[in-house]
């Protein structure tokens, strides 16, 4: 049994729940036969893939969604072996070249180079082009990306180009010169509530609107952790009460509980516990980046005012220092212990207005 | 081996890159329609715009002047591939272009030993100074390396051994968006040409006779716009021309259109973000910086319109003014280096708060 969010996953443009003007876009992009790079930008679960694959589908019918998963070897100049998988049809192929880490520009460039020099089946009806989509394009080096400039020129009359990004602040500007930016906000909480009833109705379940919107709101206009929380909600307890707990992933939980001790005591022990826990994390692979920010998150609301700005601050700093540093660790902890000096300094300064 | 390459001919490895990929670009059947920045990318050097030194210096050498190494460098978008390629077109004529240039860009494997064995030996021999149908043509081949910057240092030094040995017969050609990665000893063998972001006057000129010849329906504003977004960038303008031609196809195309797909962030947004800093209220201006990412904005594309909204704001004294600029700096730069978005809009956000509350 496969789970809502790929049962219910609309498979044409015309299918789209939201943002429908758009979808109507991308169909006349397809229709008018030069068809250009893509850069899809977006936050995560504003469904970005979904279009993709529906765009596809357009472009070339049902023969996109036969997929197999294919492992590939690549040569680096170094005669060093790379291994990368990648999910294909016969008219498009998908890769993460951030599998292969700082290699990604040789992946990219001998996969590029390999389909555009291989011609299409059967040429009737079809495009003189294939595809390409590249995921996490944002996490690319600068020496892929600028691998990338000239080849999209060049292989341009048999190869596209997709490139899926969370933003755009991370593609090189001679890249962006190179492709159509379309942009996939997030859907609306209205936009979520109507798609959980959608899916519920479909599931003949009876899904109370107070629930829905509840959900909406935790899912922070995410829908893919909307449909998730929804279908967790299900599992829980059915049939649905509108007072329902709606509850967190368990990760979010545990950091939750995490930001609670930070506050609740200041001390080189706690310290070392919260560590213990920030290593706990580290090996569950939850994405640095969402640490500090559900950490901030949930610090700022038992600080005020101008200490807010300056917990703020920190966390950025620190999420920043992490990325040019090797190990996670350090600047996890880092922040970590700047916040309880800030905030040991902040306790007793009040407590001393106090006497 | 995998069914979805047996649809055709396998690995180009073994063959030369450059060579394969160029065969490519000239075929292509005439009745599919061509991206526009292909379809009226210059043909001959006098088609090139606004670049007027390097195509002063160019024309020279078609009549005959000694054609030196050359190094084009400046941002996306102006024309630097386009000129080598018209140029040297119009040296070989399109039978002797194969033979007598080589083509090797960044997508081709650059590293020192392909500098030291496939640019040496094709530029190792002379060649005649006639065409097969004994029309004269220039006595040396040509090396194009386009996106040079990112050869490595050491193929860098390789490349100007190679470039020494071989003055006699063949001329190189290096292009790059930053001179900064090229090796000095390479740049002061080439004569320099920086490339100028193209004017307003030459983008609206080329802008407006693409939408003749393709019979686009465009407002006066609308080419503003994309005047505007391309900063210069020609190909950027042209790509998002034809991207909004295609969405509005046959209505007239607006400011609004062009904005929607070059990811501008619109100014109700701007001004909303400033506004959640004056209110001074934390929980508010989070709230707000959720929505706005959650529209997919990018953060460095806020900063850089954030920028403009600052210098004219009114609420803020100069030392204000330079306190937060200088934020935006910090936050950029981190950006840049793969800061998480959210939270530096947030920092940047924090900083604006205390000085209009201030
Ligand atoms: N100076 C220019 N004159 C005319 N067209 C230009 C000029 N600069 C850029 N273009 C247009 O932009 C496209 C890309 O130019 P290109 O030469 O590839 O830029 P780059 O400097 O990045 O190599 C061309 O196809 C052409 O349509
Ligand atoms: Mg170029």
């Amino acid at each position: 049994m496969s789970l809502w969010i790929d049962k219910y996953r609309p498979k044409e443009l015309s299918k789209l729940d939201y943002h429908t003007e758009q979808a109507q876009h991308l169909k006349q992009l397809v229709d008018g036969g030069d068809f250009p790079h893509l850069l899809v930008t977006g936050p995560s679960g504003a469904g970005k893939k979904t279009r993709v694959v529906a765009l596809l589908r357009q472009l070339y019918g049902p023969g996109t969604e036969k997929l197999r998963i294919e492992h590939q070897s690549v040569l680096t100049a170094s005669k060093k072996k790379l291994e990368i998988s990648t999910v294909a049809s016969n008219y498009h192929l998908e890769v993460n070249p951030s599998d292969v880490g700082i290699h990604d520009r040789v992946v990219v460039q001998e996969l590029i180079k390999t389909l555009a020099s291989s011609h299409q089946l059967d040429t009737v009806g079809q495009r003189d082009f294939k595809v390409v989509v590249i995921v996490e394009a944002d996490k690319l080096t600068k020496d892929a990306q600028h691998g990338l400039r000239r080849t999209m020129e060049k292989y341009m009359s048999t190869c596209r180009i997709i490139l899926c990004a969370n933003s755009t602040s991370k593609v090189i500007p001679a890249i962006r010169s190179r492709c159509l930016v379309v942009r996939v906000p997030a859907p609306t909480n209205e936009q979520i509530v109507s798609i959980l009833q959608n899916i519920c109705k479909k599931e003949s379940l009876n899904l109370p609107i107070q629930l829905a919107e509840k959900i909406a709101v935790k899912s922070r206009r995410n829908l893919r952790r909307a449909i998730l929380m929804c279908e967790a909600c299900k599992v829980e307890s059915y049939p649905f009460s509108s007072t329902q707990e709606v509850s967190l992933p368990d990760w979010e939980v545990f950091l939750r509980t995490t930001a609670n001790m930070i506050v609740s005591e200041q001390s080189p022990n706690r310290l070392f516990e919260v560590r213990g826990r920030l290593y706990e994390l580290l090996s569950h692979c939850v994405p640095t980046n969402a640490i500090f920010q559900g950490l901030l998150r949930e610090l700022i609301q038992n600080v005020d005012g101008e200490l807010k700005a300056e917990v703020t601050r920190l966390a950025a700093y620190h999420e920043h220092r992490l990325n040019l540093g090797s190990k996670a660790i350090y600047h996890l902890e880092a922040f970590v212990a700047s916040f309880m000096a800030l905030y040991k300094k902040f306790l007793e300064e009040n407590m001393a207005d106090m006497f | 081996m995998h069914a979805f390459l047996k649809t055709g001919k396998l690995g180009s490895g073994g063959k030369g890159a450059g060579g394969s990929g160029s065969l490519k670009t000239g075929t292509g059947s005439a009745n599919t329609p061509k991206p526009w920045v292909e379809k009226y990318r210059p043909k001959k050097i006098s088609d090139v715009a606004e670049q007027d030194d390097v195509v002063a210096v160019l024309s020279k050498t078609m009549n005959g002047a000694d054609f030196p190494n050359l190094l084009f460098y400046g941002p996306p978008g102006t024309g630097k591939t386009s000129t080598i390629l018209a140029a040297a077109r119009e040296l070989y004529g399109k039978d002797l272009f194969g033979q007598r240039v080589l083509e090797l860009n960044a997508s081709d494997e650059r590293g020192i030993q392909v500098i030291r064995d496939k640019v040496k030996n094709f530029a190792q021999n002379s060649v005649s100074s006639t065409k097969p149908d004994g029309s004269p043509c220039p006595s040396f081949k040509l090396v194009i390396l386009d996106e040079a910057d990112s050869m490595t240092h050491a193929a860098q030094a390789a490349l100007r051994r190679t470039m020494e040995k071989s003055s006699r017969t063949t001329r190189f050609c290096l292009i790059c968006n930053y001179v900064s990665r090229i090796i000095e000893p390479l740049t002061s063998r080439c004569s320099k040409f920086r490339f100028r972001p193209l004017g307003v006057a030459i983008l609206e000129e080329r802008l407006r006779s693409i939408c003749n010849t393709e019979n686009v329906n465009i407002s006066d504003e609308g080419i503003s716009a994309l005047i505007e977004v391309s900063e210069g960038d020609l190909r950027r303008a042209i790509t998002a021309l034809q991207s909004v031609a295609r969405l509005q196809s046959g209505r007239e195309i607006k400011e609004e259109h062009v904005y929607d797909i070059t990811g501008a962030v619109p100014q109700t947004w701007l001004r909303g973000l400033i506004e959640a800093c004056a209110s001074g209220s934390y929980d508010k201006l989070s709230a707000f910086v959720d929505d706005l990412m959650a529209e997919g904005y990018a953060a460095a594309q806020i900063l850089l319109q954030i920028h403009d909204c600052i210098v004219e704001e009114d609420n803020l004294r100069d030392v204000q003014k330079a306190a937060v600029c200088e934020k935006i700096a910090v936050c950029d730069h981190r950006l840049l280096e793969g800061g998480d978005e959210y939270l530096q809009i947030m920092d940047l956000s924090c900083c604006l708060m205390q000085n209009l509350t201030k």
